[in-house]
């Protein structure tokens, strides 16, 4: 990613009203809603956007965005997309095995919400522990993202050959019992991971912003995504994951997260402070 | 250097040898600095901690690696997580994982940038030892939105690259050896202190 800047002396409070009516203007022309977006990283996406245009301003870009789809898909993709990688933080897959696992060995049938899945790496990663711990035939992973183009990759399972070293390594550490090669037959430049592992997962369109809860689950993670939103979104999602959770029921967020600022902290029990995973206990 | 009074907080980056320099600088602050402080060093994804644990032995201020959304506090220390960049994001630090910028996450260009942005003339940036040129833009954004460059003299530094790198980008940059650097970042927080009860347009 390139740095993204804008010209020199461009004045930031114009910046941020013009930043701020952009965002007001795809909302109500496209109903995409980033108006709760963290914003200095929306605002280095939007420059990266503005850069890839050919533009110098913000009001330029919105211009533009407003009279045509294609750009605001471009845009949407800036804005939305997530970057991830399978058994990213081996440490937080290894804790799931030891302190969440055990637990779900207990259940009938185990519910898990991967929220904002982006390509899909994790959802493969969950469904390769939930495999290996024997748990997978009575599980059921719904796997959502605000981007239907992401979601279609994630379906397609195919992946960048050259990452494999790297999805190794993370794998064992994360506790792996089998040999990765065994999940994915490499052609060409690609990975193709077996179709078999999403024979539990459904993947579906929903947006943290606007959507409701759609059922109660056993396990949510959400890694990662919520960073790109700002405190207060972030506390309504809390509330929207604390809706969602069975009592008993696991939340795991990034390693980097925290329900230390929300007001939902008190609701939850730390299963792993370092690793991030919480219990729903009230 | 130095010509405007209210400093809001220092970020700082560093890539090899950053260890030993950063002990140095942060011995020689006083338990009453009065400003934040951030730090970027590059460092492998797995060096969890470390880096905050080492520092903390070395000052009375508090040091942390950064959470989410962590306020940003005065004479308190922030150390960049590995494999996030740190982005200075109002009262407050915001992580992102976007892809590295040339080949680096945490990206210290990153964080300077959005400092100066958040708190634009506010914003004393420093380069320190390190093998590559990340630094360099970031260090002249902050000049160039009116805060003011510190770099390590090259010469003093383990490796030079990137100090040099941002004097060649920043001549105006205050050049000094490592051990009068924390002195020089007093000096400037002090002028900060006596912004603080200054005009309320100072503080935005």
């Amino acid at each position: 990613m390139t740095l993204a800047l804008p010209p020199v002396g461009y004045d930031p409070a114009l910046e941020r009203l013009e930043i701020e009516l952009l965002l007001e203007g795809v909302f109500r022309h496209y109903g995409f809603d980033f108006r709760s977006y963290a914003y200095a990283s929306l605002r280095r996406r939007v420059w990266k956007r503005i850069e890839a245009e050919g533009l110098s301003t913000v009001s330029a870009l919105q211009e533009r965005v407003l009279h045509d789809p294609d750009v605001m898909n471009q845009l949407l993709l800036d804005l939305s997309v997530n970057v991830t990688a399978m058994f990213r933080d081996p440490s937080f897959h290894a804790a799931f095995r030891r302190l969440v696992v055990p637990v779900l060995r207990t259940y009938p049938f185990i519910r898990v919400w991967h929220a904002g899945c982006s390509t899909g790496e994790e959802v493969y990663s969950m469904a390769i522990i939930l495999e290996e711990e024997g748990l997978y035939e009575r599980a059921r992973i719904y796997a959502t993202d605000i981007n239907e183009i992401v979601l279609q990759q994630a379906k397609a399972g195919i992946f960048p050959l050259n990452r494999m070293q790297e999805y190794t390594e993370n794998y064992i550490r994360a506790g792996g019992t089998r040999s990765f090669s065994e999940y994915y037959t490499a052609k060409y430049d690609g990975a193709l991971f077996s179709p078999a592992l999403l024979r539990n997962v459904v993947f579906a369109q929903h947006n943290l912003v606007t959507d409701r809860s759609f059922s109660e689950f056993n396990v949510i993670l959400c890694r990662n995504v919520l960073i790109y939103f700002d405190k207060e979104l972030q506390q309504r999602v809390h509330g929207l994951f604390y809706d969602s959770l069975a009592t008993f029921g696991v939340l795991c967020l990034g390693s980097k997260e925290s329900l230390k600022f929300s007001k939902y902290e008190d609701c939850f029990e730390v299963l792993s402070q370092t690793d991030k995973i919480y219990r729903k206990v009230k | 250097m130095g010509h405007v009074a209210g400093y809001r907080i220092v970020v700082i980056g560093t890539s090899w040898g950053g260890l030993h320099a950063l002990s140095v600088l942060v011995r020689g602050l006083p338990a009453d600095f009065p400003l934040p402080l951030a730090i970027v060093q590059h460092r492998s994804r797995d060096s969890e901690g470390l880096l905050g644990e080492l520092l903390q032995d070395e000052t009375a201020l508090r040091v942390s690696e950064v959470e989410d959304k962590e306020p940003i506090l005065p004479g308190h220390v922030y150390v960049a997580p590995p494999d996030y960049h740190m982005l200075v994001d109002g009262a407050h630090f915001s992580l992102t994982v976007d892809p590295p910028v040339r080949f680096s996450r945490p990206s210290i260009d990153v964080t300077f940038i959005s400092a100066a942005s958040a708190c634009g003339a506010g914003t004393v940036g420093v380069v320190l030892t390190g093998a590559n040129e990340d630094g360099a833009l970031g260090l002249r954004r902050i000049v160039e939105c009116g805060g003011h460059g510190v770099v390590q003299d090259p010469a003093t530094a383990e490796i030079g690259t990137m100090p040099a790198a941002a004097r060649r980008a920043v001549p105006s940059a205050a050049v000094l050896p490592l051990e009068e650097i924390a002195a020089h970042l007093m000096q400037l927080a002090t002028l900060a202190g006596a912004a603080t009860v200054g005009p309320p347009w100072r503080s935005r």
